[in-house]
């Protein structure tokens, strides 16, 4: 992948990391941190029981709420996932989340045949909004134990980031939690292991197909501040974008479709500069008649 | 087109974002997330 050199994004990526999960010494006792930042929400998919782990995951504080018998609507992780979806949308997959971080590694291992996309890739694709609805939403809300508590059913069936930063290392320094495991850490693991193999050969298999909060900041795609924009004049539909992009995406037909992660390769492949990223700080857009952003 | 206009809904949903995150702490939901976050995830983890 010439065009990736100079790309500051795995750069970005690896300092945010390094930033959110950064509480080393959690990994040397095997132990979590504790401190009052746990009472906020990081923007991408980073597990609350990773022993580096400074901050809390959204998605696991949005079922915690929802299966909380106190409440029966989250407005604190909304509000947070709102305010985080309006400014940057899936610039966060791209750019600020671990998971992210570990499948881009992964896929730059040199082994196999790449793939584009698997067969039934469109369905696949809305598999996403189904582990949001069904895993995050409905289950944790509605089947409740005799005091009205609910269970993180996405944590416990599916989160590969959970088995992976929480799971494994924690599992490897405590007795305790050896002897507690069973099927279930099994599964996870199976999970897990089928989704970094796929990694080798897939683009981000685990952001395509099931990440929850993927498909969150997908839903602002079209209206975050970041997005992207087409200047039609210089766009000559030659497709250097879609052919750039590892996720197979028409960016000139749909610049801000919602499995855009924003890492911005189309931008970068375009031979006619005729793809912009807008920000916060766009002030103004010139030609705007001959534009496209939906 | 002017800032404003142009990204007139990202702006409401900040707003309504910001609404809501207050709400949440005047409820006093991130107690919920502090407890989960700070206590080990066994669901997380695969034992739960
Ligand atoms: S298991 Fe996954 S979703 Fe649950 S808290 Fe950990 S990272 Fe978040
Ligand atoms: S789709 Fe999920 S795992 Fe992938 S980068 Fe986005 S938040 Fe992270
Ligand atoms: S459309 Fe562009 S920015 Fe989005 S994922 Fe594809 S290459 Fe990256």
């Amino acid at each position: 992948m010439g065009r990736e050199k100079g790309n500051p994004r795995l750069w970005v990526q690896a300092g945010w990391t390094a930033l959110t999960n950064g509480y080393l010494s959690g990994f040397a006792k095997g132990k979590i941190y504790r401190g009052p930042l746990k009472n906020y929400c990081v923007p991408g998919l980073s597990c609350y029981s990773c022993p580096g782990a400074l901050g809390a995951c959204p998605i696991g504080s949005l079922q915690a709420v929802l299966g909380s018998r106190n409440y029966r609507f989250a407005f604190y992780v909304l509000g947070f996932l709102m305010m985080a979806g309006a400014v940057l949308g899936r610039f966060v997959c791209g750019w600020l989340c671990p998971f992210g971080l570990v499948q881009d590694l992964l896929h730059k291992i040199p082994l196999g045949k790449k793939l584009r996309r698997l067969p039934g890739e469109k369905a696949l694709r809305l598999l996403r909004y189904v582990v949001l609805l069904g895993l995050v939403i409905l289950l944790p809300l509605y089947v409740v134990d005799f005091v009205g508590q609910g269970q993180p059913w996405f944590c416990k069936v599916i989160c590969p980031a959970g088995t992976l930063t929480a799971g494994l290392p924690l599992v490897a320094r405590n007795d305790g939690l050896r002897e507690a495991v069973g099927w279930l850490f099994a599964w996870k693991n199976l999970v897990l292991a089928v989704l970094v193999v796929l990694s080798v050969i897939l683009w981000r298999p685990f952001c395509r197909y099931l990440c929850p909060l993927g498909a969150v900041y997908g839903i602002f795609n079209p209206i975050a501040f970041r997005r992207f924009r087409v200047e039609e004049r210089a766009c000559t539909s030659c497709g250097a974008c879609q052919r750039a992009c590892k996720l197979d995406i028409p960016v000139w037909k749909e610049p801000n479709s919602p499995d855009c992660v924003r890492c911005g390769e189309c931008q970068r492949a375009c031979p006619h500069n005729a793809l912009e990223q807008l920000g916060l700080w766009t002030k103004k857009v010139a030609n705007d008649l001959t534009t496209q952003e939906e | 087109m002017t800032f404003l206009r142009r990204n007139l809904p990202a702006l409401a949903c900040l707003l309504a974002g910001a609404l809501f995150f207050a709400f949440g702490v005047a409820r006093g939901e991130q107690f919920v997330v502090f407890t989960k976050a700070v206590n080990l995830c066994l669901e997380c983890i695969g034992i739960g």
